[in-house]
């Protein structure tokens, strides 16, 4: 298989784009994703001051390599949550990208560790307050992020969030049809009165599998294994379905949540429903007298076509 | 040829030559929740696997918390 572009040998193919590249031509690609779905949902301006949440994982450490890259005032913030070795070896990560990469073009990257200020781990705390780890997990990520960004004057917060992220949440809430959730689910929210920063997801076009690839070919060292809480989540078991659709039918992750955005963006539809709309185009078949929108019904149509063949 | 999968970590010995699309099929794995990497080189779906290669076919997927989101 060889690029679509320059015709070297590809390192892979996107079967929703009908489309394949090398290495060079797939970071063009990535960075132009990311660029469209900036300048689309008005996310910040080149002189912006970004702050990025940081886990190592890949999603993350590769949009603060993008940002940087494209050459945004991008920091980042990583939570060290306590949870044993996964938090010791996604810490080792964070900082071995920051040292690395990050420094060298001029960011920072901010550390809370939760063991510091509450004395405990992420487990330890959320037993002690009887909450479930990951809720817990959510609130304290969610403050030390606008803390921060309050903190040091960060124009917008930006998380590593991935299409698939997305449509499995989309899905998630449209099957049960949360609605209320729904106006939450914009890749650009603005900045609230109540001392919210403005938060952002530049990574909301690509794809969880082309951010890995971008971070493989790219040589980003980021944490394979999972945060031990995140077994069974069933965000997992939606992203399984999504992925099986769009193994058979290429672009369905991107057409359910890209349309959903699309709708989102329009005006209030006319309040003429579909029926309605039929209702106004139809009158009686010339032949059969049937409702019809042509001249002659589509039935007698048929059974004129019927007779002349069979004559 | 050894296969290095993920979710338990483990190695298999698969004989080769094969399509890299084949060795999908016959582990029964979704290609858009995978990659496979040869040595440290990423490859498409068509490339030929030989005998000697060292391959990993590294899941791609996360979780994190269902309603919040805050994985990342
Ligand atoms: S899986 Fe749960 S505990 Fe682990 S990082 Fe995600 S939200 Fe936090
Ligand atoms: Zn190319
Ligand atoms: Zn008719």
């Amino acid at each position: 298989m060889n690029c679509t572009k320059c015709k070297i040998r590809a390192v892979i193919d996107l079967p929703r784009h009908n489309a394949a590249f090398c290495k060079g031509c797939f970071n063009v690609y990535v960075h132009d994703q990311v660029s469209r779905a900036i300048k689309s949902e008005k996310m910040f301006k080149k002189d912006d001051r970004i702050l990025v949440a940081v886990s190592g994982g890949k999603d993350s450490l590769a949009l603060w390599d993008i940002l940087l890259k494209m050459s945004y005032k991008a920091d980042a913030l990583y939570v060290d949550l306590g949870i044993g070795g996964y938090s010791e070896v996604s810490h080792a990560k964070v900082v071995q990208f920051a040292e690395t990469v990050a420094a060298p073009m001029g960011a920072v990257l901010h550390v809370h560790t939760v063991e510091q200020e509450a004395g405990a781990g992420i487990k330890e705390l959320a037993m002690l307050i009887h909450r479930p780890t990951c809720s817990t997990c959510g609130t304290i990520k969610r403050y030390q992020f606008n803390r921060v960004a309050l903190e040091h004057k960060y124009d917008v917060m930006a998380t590593g969030h991935n299409l698939d992220d997305e449509a499995a949440r989309l899905l998630g809430n449209v099957l049960r049809w949360q609605e209320e959730y729904l106006d939450k689910q914009s890749p650009s929210l603005p900045a609230s009165l109540d001392g919210f920063a403005k938060k952002v997801k530049p990574l909301f076009r690509l794809s969880e599998r082309e951010l890995a690839a971008y971070s493989v070919l790219n040589r980003i060292d980021y944490i394979v294994e999972e945060c031990p809480m995140a077994k069974g989540a069933r965000t997992l078991l939606y992203k399984e379905v999504l992925n099986r659709l769009e193994t058979e039918s290429p672009g369905t992750k991107q057409a359910f949540y890209c349309g959903f955005l699309d709708k989102q963006r329009k005006p209030e539809a006319s309040p003429t429903t579909m029926a309605e709309k039929d209702q106004a185009m139809l009158h009686p078949c010339s032949v059969c007298q049937q409702p019809t929108t042509a001249d002659v019904c589509s039935y007698c149509k048929m059974m004129a076509r019927a007779k002349t063949h069979s004559v | 040829m050894q296969v290095q999968l993920s979710h338990p970590a483990r190695t298999i010995e698969i004989k080769g030559p094969k399509k890299a699309k084949d060795l999908f099929k016959e582990l029964n794995l979704v290609v858009e929740a995978h990659l496979i990497i040869r040595g440290d080189e990423l490859v498409t779906e068509d490339e030929m696997l030989y005998d000697q290669d060292q391959i990993e076919i590294r899941p791609v997927i996360s979780g994190g918390s269902p309603r919040f989101m805050s994985h990342e």
